[in-house]
């Protein structure tokens, strides 16, 4: 039964006993932030130019103070970076190839499945590749998700190369006419520099294959991580040139807020979000929701 | 590592002042403000951060760190010895059941590490105690989850109790516990599967399993690099299933880890154990004072504290 009400409906309400932006009112915005993990930097940043807007203004009006609020932070995450944009790239011709990286138990595996099931309800021929070779249980787990959505996985034994995994999975794609191949990868954690090397070692091999594939590499990150994805992000991109981020498990109760601060250093933008375990528990990411989102606490803890 | 130590920050806090002449009052305050911004970037809960500077302050003032030589350094004692305080001063070992099983129930989020930590937990057991564990497959939810403990199982040669995915999880714990009396296990490793905290439904479940095994032990699993949510998560579970321990995993990573503060604030239950790493030998021991001078970001502080 979560609110359905928008950011602004939610300050409307705020405002109906609140006597006028006073000290407390910027603690609350700051502290809001802070808790929805958007980090202490940014949550002050923002607090900060949304006291000068509202002083240089003499703003008073409810309704034009949470627009201002709501505009700030989508601005905050757009500004820097026009030509980012959410949409996935696919290949003008042959396959497209996307490869999913990122830590331990994000939901890597998860996203393919979803995404697999909503490219081919749009009639893309899918293909899925089952390079996470290391952990319990990870193929089957794959081919569980292959077998619902209905679309075929290669695998190989445990513990063999990932390399050659998604070597065989991209020559099918070309022999077969897939249109997109979507490759599972083990988890790593981003200080491991042997495992960020494998990373890069699968994504030169489907180069070979395919001149402009991989089209995506797609960071999945876990919204109830803090600040370290910061680290997640930085450290990802440096070694396998991320183009965009899967933020998921947004139907919890943690925001997922350290995305703004991603998107302004590091303009690395969220393109899906997961908002469940279900295949059809996958959404294209909205700035206005989410910002929405980051707020969803605010009023309880200001009243 | 990404951020300042704290004892970086206050020395930069304290060195511009310095050049000011005394200290003051003021000058204390810019000392909390740094050690809150060390704490949140460690990603300490900000209503717990917020008390534990309000500690810290009092006990500055109290013990006149002020005027003594080293401000800096007396200020980040007294900031690591409240963290080892709230964090438990020394290590909690394993609750016992007096007779055999002792039954261990593995709860938390999804992807936190419960399935990797019980093959852990089982594996620590048998080199350690010469136990014979027996683990059992509660996990019917996610594709491969029964599949996964097997396998896990076989690596370590412990054996896996199952019965697929189309039976209540509750069956499946109360036929486990029957033929672990049967083959006289010593512990009983219960894996559940990833749920959120405010899934009633699934959380229910946890309950109805409690119910029925009587755990000694409801290890909540939580990732160390979870961010500002771990209470709502540890204040969700201890409230519904009152967990009698913790385990931070993922701690072979970068993040500071300031869930573990979070965490114990809230619930007052022990941390018991850490992973640090993938492999079913990667559990240790959980000890205060290391993860205290992790979140502060000094590995060497005790080492410096020391020479002063
Ligand atoms: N609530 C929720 N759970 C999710 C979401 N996405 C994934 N999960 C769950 O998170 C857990 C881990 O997901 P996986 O897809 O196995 O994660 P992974 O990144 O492939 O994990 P590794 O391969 O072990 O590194 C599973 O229990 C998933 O069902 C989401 O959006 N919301
Ligand atoms: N680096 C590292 N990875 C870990 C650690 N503990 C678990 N993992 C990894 O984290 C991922 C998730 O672990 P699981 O044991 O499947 O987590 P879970 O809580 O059982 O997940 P669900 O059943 O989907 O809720 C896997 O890739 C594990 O290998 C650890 O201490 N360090
Ligand atoms: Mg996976
Ligand atoms: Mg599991």
């Amino acid at each position: 039964e979560k609110s359905r009400r928008t950011f602004g409906q939610k300050l409307t309400a705020l405002f109906t006993n609140f006597n006028g932006v006073d000290d407390d009112f910027y603690d609350d915005l700051e502290e809001t932030l802070i808790g929805a993990d958007v980090g202490f930097e940014t949550a002050v940043q923002i607090s900060d130019e949304v006291r000068e807007e509202i002083e240089a203004k003499h703003e008073s009006d409810q309704q034009v103070i949470s627009n201002l609020i709501v505009a700030k932070l989508v601005s905050l995450y757009t500004r820097n970076g026009t030509t980012e944009d959410n949409h996935l790239v696919f290949a003008t011709e042959g396959p497209s190839v996307f490869l999913f990286v990122g830590v331990n138990g994000v939901g890597k595996t998860t996203s393919i499945g979803k995404l697999a099931n909503r490219f081919k309800k749009r009639g893309k021929k899918v293909l899925l590749a089952a390079c996470d070779t290391f952990r319990a249980g990870a193929i089957e787990q794959l081919q569980e998700w292959g077998k619902r959505d209905g679309v075929p996985v290669v695998a190989g034994p445990e513990k063999s190369d990932p390399a050659a995994i998604v070597f065989d999975a991209v020559k099918k794609a070309k022999a077969e006419n897939y249109d997109l191949v979507l490759v599972d990868t083990a988890g790593r954690l981003q200080n491991k520099v042997n495992l960020m090397k494998e990373l890069d070692k699968m994504r030169r091999v489907i180069t070979r294959e395919i001149p402009h594939a991989p089209q995506e590499i797609l960071l999945v990150l876990d919204a109830t991580t803090g600040q370290n994805a910061m680290s997640q992000a930085k450290i990802f991109k440096e070694t396998t040139d991320v183009t965009g981020i899967i933020l998921t498990k947004l139907d919890g109760t943690a925001k997922g807020g350290i995305v703004l601060a991603i998107r302004n250093q590091l303009h690395l933008s969220v393109k899906y979000v997961g908002l469940g375990e279900q295949v059809d528990d996958l959404s294209p990411f909205s700035p206005k929701d989410f910002v929405d989102g980051l707020f969803s606490g605010f009023l309880e803890t200001s009243k | 590592m990404a951020f300042e130590s704290l004892t970086d920050r206050l020395q930069n806090a304290f060195n511009k002042l310095r050049k000011k002449g005394k200290i003051s009052e003021t000058d204390l305050r810019s000392a909390m403000r740094e050690i809150r911004l060390a704490l949140l970037e460690a990603d300490v809960n900000f209503t717990v951060v917020k008390n534990f500077v309000k500690t810290v302050r009092d006990k500055a003032i109290g013990a006149d760190v002020l005027k003594g030589l080293n401000p800096t350094q007396q200020i980040v004692k007294i900031v690591n010895d409240e963290l080892v305080k709230i964090m438990g001063d020394q290590a909690v070992e394993l609750n016992k059941s007096p007779k055999i099983p002792t039954i261990i129930m593995m709860v938390g989020l999804q992807g936190a590490g419960k399935t990797t930590t019980a093959g852990k937990l089982a594996l620590k057991l048998k080199n350690e105690q010469k136990a014979r564990p027996l683990m059992i497959a509660g996990d019917v939810y996610r594709p491969a989850a029964i599949d996964q403990l097997v396998q896990v199982g076989q690596q370590i040669d412990v054996p896996v109790f199952e019965m697929g995915t189309d039976v209540d999880p509750v069956e499946i714990v109360r036929h486990g516990l029957k033929k672990a009396t049967e083959e006289k296990n010593d512990y009983v490793i219960i894996d559940t599967a990833g749920r959120l905290q405010i899934d009633q439904k699934l959380m229910d479940e946890l309950s109805r399993i409690k119910e029925l095994a009587n755990p000694n032990e409801i290890l909540l699993v939580v990732d160390a690099m979870t961010g500002q949510n771990a209470v709502n998560t540890a204040e969700g579970f201890n409230n519904q299933l009152d967990v009698t321990g913790v385990v931070l995993t993922k701690l072979d990573g970068d993040t500071r880890g300031g869930a573990a503060l979070s965490i114990r604030a809230v619930t007052g239950k022990p941390i018991k154990f850490i992973g640090q790493g993938e492999k079913m030998t990667d559990l240790d021991v959980f000890h205060p004072d290391r993860m205290a001078s992790r979140i502060l970001g000094m590995g060497d502080m005790l080492t410096l504290i020391e020479k002063t």
